[in-house]
């Protein structure tokens, strides 16, 4: 049963008006394991991540979350959006509330949790990513590093099943990339399921358990790292990773 | 100029170990003394011609005005001492309808504006009737006239004779008021509504909100925040139509006015009523401008919000 996969996708479909962006994806996510999506940009990566928590509708196949089949149209979506993470790329903090009340909103208002237990998991959050004093803070006062950081904050303070990241370095100056991935890091140390799209190879390499290489919509090569970045099976791979190479990315 | 000012005032400061300290030996150079030097003569050149040419301004109307040929009984028809000292008192008297009708209309206002602007954004097939209500209600009342939504509520509900509703003008002014106003005022809490990023919903949504809390907690405290200006806006206007109740009879500061103008067939009363509603009306026009310009400056300081 512990093997079972987190998440699983079966043939999904997904189009925009006429363009197919997600094209008979499979995927399997095993327990505590990192998940890298790579690929250029429009490759679908960001829509399966976005289908993977229900704020897509996809238009064909299936997705399961732990065995429950989410895509059922009888399934309350609320509820499995609760157990599901996310991390954007435009850190998308509520730029009203305080950086405490940015991550126990949703302990609060979804999962019934009091105020003060909230607030002092929240607080014990912000001090494991280093950012204990910035609690009564609002969002604008906040570097992007530290934006994205209280981002993983919010989403890991109700306790996710799964973490889904979407290029969450992508917006990030160079110098501020390092504190947000030596985070996903050590939550890949604890032992945390997760789902990465990203353009950092270098990470992805080291981190994630599989890889999987999108292009146009169709997951094209899969498997570990050392496959996938080692010795490409695929040609269109092997181009993409030349690019990557050639740009310093690698 | 306030650059030479800061810096002449920082030097004690800096004494004091105010300041990160590492610029008590700074000098100025020549080069910015002489760019403040230049920066001072040109702002005082700039006070003297604003100066001059208000002047200038003033006594061309002055003449304009004191040299029209209807000017002396114009002066006596409009201006008169005597009969602004006897309007005054009662325009007061009057205007104490007016701010309990903005109080009491203004809050219904936004209260029925809130509802409205959230029906119109409603999704789901059950609210389908409760959309389509909403836009008929706020098309029908932006495009009725005001004066014209008045009459047939003043004049027209008591003429049906209805049983335990009331023929009194002020309750049916305010809520022709009422009715008018909050579809202006639910079209801006819309457009606060719809300017929130759609990212912000699907942050909240991603969290295990219901829609219902990503409106309440998420949405709406942003779009509230962005619509203080143009609601503030819509509450002075609504301030001065409050003086529109007095077509149904009701003594407000308008009509307080009339009746002296009436009798005494000068014009001075209107005049001070007219004056008595700039008054009342600045300090909110002053507000509103305050509440923007600390928004854009927190704006400028590259929040989001």
């Amino acid at each position: 049963m512990s093997d079972a996969p987190v998440l699983r996708m079966e043939s999904v479909r997904k189009t925009f008006g006429d363009s197919v962006v997600l094209r008979d994806v499979d995927l399997e996510v095993a327990p505590h394991t990192v998940t890298a999506l790579i690929g250029a940009s429009g490759s679908g990566k960001s829509t399966l991540l976005r289908c993977a928590n229900l704020l897509e509708e996809i238009d064909d196949g299936a997705i399961w979350l732990d065995d429950e089949e989410i895509t059922d149209p009888r399934v309350d979506q609320d509820a499995v959006r609760r157990r599901i993470g996310v991390v954007f790329q435009a850190y998308n903090l509520f730029p009203h509330m305080t950086v405490l009340d940015n991550i126990t909103l949703a302990p609060r208002r979804v999962h019934g949790v009091s105020r003060e237990e909230a607030e002092a998991r929240a607080r014990e959050l912000l001090e494991r990513l280093g950012l204990g004093e910035k609690a009564d803070a609002y969002p604008d006062r906040l570097s992007g590093g530290q934006q994205q950081r209280v981002a993983i904050a919010r989403a890991l303070a109700v306790r996710p099943r799964l973490l889904l990241f979407d290029e969450i370095t992508a917006a990030l100056d160079p110098e501020l990339v390092g504190e947000v991935l030596t985070v996903v890091r050590d939550l890949k140390d604890d032992g945390m399921t997760m789902v990465l799209a990203t353009h950092e190879m270098g990470f992805a390499r080291d981190v994630a358990d599989q890889v999987c290489f999108l292009d146009s919509g169709v997951v094209l090569e899969r498997g570990t790292a050392e496959q996938v970045f080692g010795d490409p099976q695929q040609e269109r791979t092997q181009r993409f990773l030349r690019r990557i190479v050639e740009a310093g990315r690698l | 100029m306030t650059l030479v000012k800061d810096d002449s005032g920082r030097g004690s400061a800096d004494d004091e170990g105010d300041m990160p300290g590492r610029d008590d030996t700074y000098v100025p150079s020549q080069r910015r003394l002489d760019r403040e030097r230049h920066k001072r003569v040109r702002a005082r050149r700039a006070t003297a011609i604003a100066a001059l040419s208000t002047l200038v301004t003033a006594a061309v109307l002055y003449v304009v005005v004191v040299s029209a040929p209807g000017w002396q009984r114009t002066k006596e028809t409009f201006f008169d001492a005597h009969y602004a000292r006897e309007a005054f008192p009662k325009v007061l008297e009057g205007l104490w309808l007016n701010v309990r009708l903005l109080l009491i209309v203004g809050a219904l206002v936004l209260v029925l504006g809130m509802l409205i602007a959230i029906a119109r954004t409603l999704r789901g097939p059950v609210f389908f009737p409760l959309r389509v209500l909403a836009a008929a209600y706020t098309d029908f009342f932006r495009g009725l006239p005001l004066i014209i939504n008045l009459m047939i509520v003043i004049f027209g509900v008591p003429a049906l004779r209805l049983q335990g509703v009331t023929v009194d003008p002020v309750l049916l002014g305010g809520t022709a008021l009422t009715l008018t106003y909050s579809a202006y005022v639910a079209e801006v809490f819309r457009a606060g509504i719809e300017s929130v990023h759609p990212s912000q919903r699907a942050a909240a949504r991603s969290l295990g909100l219901t829609n219902r809390q990503a409106l309440r907690h998420v949405i709406l405290p942003q779009a509230v925040r962005r619509q203080v200006p143009p609601l503030l806006n819509d509450l002075v206007s609504l301030q001065k139509d409050t003086g529109l109740v007095s077509i149904g009879g009701a003594i407000d500061a308008v009509r307080a006015s009339d009746i002296i103008a009436q009798r005494s067939l000068n014009y001075t009363p209107y005049i001070v009523a007219g004056l008595v509603f700039v008054a009342l009306t600045i300090p909110m026009t002053r507000f509103t401008d305050w509440v923007t310009a600390r928004m854009d400056r927190r704006r400028a300081q590259g929040g989001a919000l």
